[in-house]
């Protein structure tokens, strides 16, 4: 596996440890650039074999992890189309996104998200990928895809079920609201809590620990304690897709991109 | 000292430090998105810091139409 530099991420390999880096302002939004890079990583990642046991995931943004999906990217493409190939597009989208979000949960390796700042959407999607979720003291998550006419697309309701209790869960999902690391580690979400400034290297000391062990070992433990739940990943593909072309997600979406509000991210 | 007024007084201490400005510019009136000059996620910051420091839960859709510290802080002392 070689190392990377691309427009919205890069990654390295050093002493059996992966780093994946986001970095596309303003806060690593998910688009077609970042996509298409993350499917060079996954198809990088398949191939680095046992030379890689720990894989990080980490935002080079002083904002934050990741804001989710690029809603500007998406509205603008989307009004350039006709119903039905916006819905064909938005299809291949998630199809794609769900291949690397699935590769990456289900890779071999040990995964830790090192999250800081705003951890929202797709990025909280990507950050429940990760085995798991090392996180500033600052960090806030959270899934407003509900006011957009929307549920999250990128995998985020099955995998936040599988590591979380349902009340904690409807709360997120029903009502858009963010929550601080504190409370995410509180319900199980964050694995270990850290200082401002200081949790790619808190991860990079628990990837030390990882790379201590036998690599098969710990993918044979990980295959025994986190099953990707397809079927509910493929359900969320249809449900997205049934709700995109209602004129109320046109509306959300226009009124997101076009806002001058000072709180486009608070619900 | 009111309660209110306690809790004013230790949010605009926290907006302060937080955003690095003269505590004495920092007013219990003041539309706090004008005088700090900042945005959603700043105030998102800010949040995280006023749970940290009361050891509250606020969830952010109670800060809709909240622009000022002192109705800020009545948010703040209905979850104390």
């Amino acid at each position: 596996m070689k190392n990377f530099t691309g427009k919205a991420l890069s990654w390295t390999i050093a002493g059996g440890t992966v780093e994946l880096r986001l970095d596309r302002a303003p806060c690593n939004e998910i688009g077609s650039a970042t996509l298409a890079e993350l499917e060079q990583f996954v198809d990088a990642l398949s191939g680095a074999g046992e030379d890689a046991r720990a894989l990080i995931i980490s935002s080079a943004r002083s904002e934050g992890f990741c804001a989710g999906a690029d809603l500007r990217e998406l509205f603008e493409r989307s009004q350039a189309m006709v119903q039905r190939e916006r819905l064909a597009g938005v299809r291949d989208f998630l199809e794609r996104i769900h291949r690397v979000m699935n590769a990456i949960d289900s890779a071999p390796l040990t995964t830790i998200a090192a999250v800081h700042g705003v951890i929202f959407g797709g990025g909280f999607e990507l950050a429940l990928t990760c085995d798991m979720i090392i996180a500033d003291k600052m960090a806030r998550f959270a899934f407003p895809e509900l006011r957009l006419g929307l549920i999250p697309g990128f995998g985020g309701i099955p995998r936040l079920k599988r590591d979380i209790g349902n009340a904690v869960v409807r709360d997120l999902l029903l009502t858009g609201r963010s929550i601080n690391a504190t409370k995410a580690q509180s319900v199980g979400l964050v694995s270990q809590l850290a200082a401002e400034g200081d949790a790619l290297r808190v991860a990079r000391a628990t990837a030390a620990q990882i790379n201590k062990f036998d690599s098969k070992t710990a993918a044979a433990a990980k295959r025994f304690i986190k099953p990707v739940p397809h079927d509910e990943l493929k359900r969320e593909i249809e449900i997205f897709c049934d709700l995109f072309t209602r004129p109320a997600v046109e509306a959300g979406l226009r009124k997101f991109v076009e806002s001058n509000d000072a709180l486009p991210y608070l619900p | 000292m009111s309660t209110l007024e306690k809790t004013t007084d230790e949010i605009l201490q926290l907006a302060a430090a937080h955003f690095k400005v003269p505590r004495e510019n920092l007013r219990a009136d003041d539309d706090f998105f004008k005088t700090l000059g900042i945005n959603s996620l700043q105030a998102l910051d800010l949040l995280t810091r006023i749970e940290q420091h009361f050891h509250i839960e606020l969830p952010d859709y109670e800060l809709q139409g909240v622009s000022d510290f002192r109705t800020l802080a009545e948010r703040i002392q209905s979850r104390l």
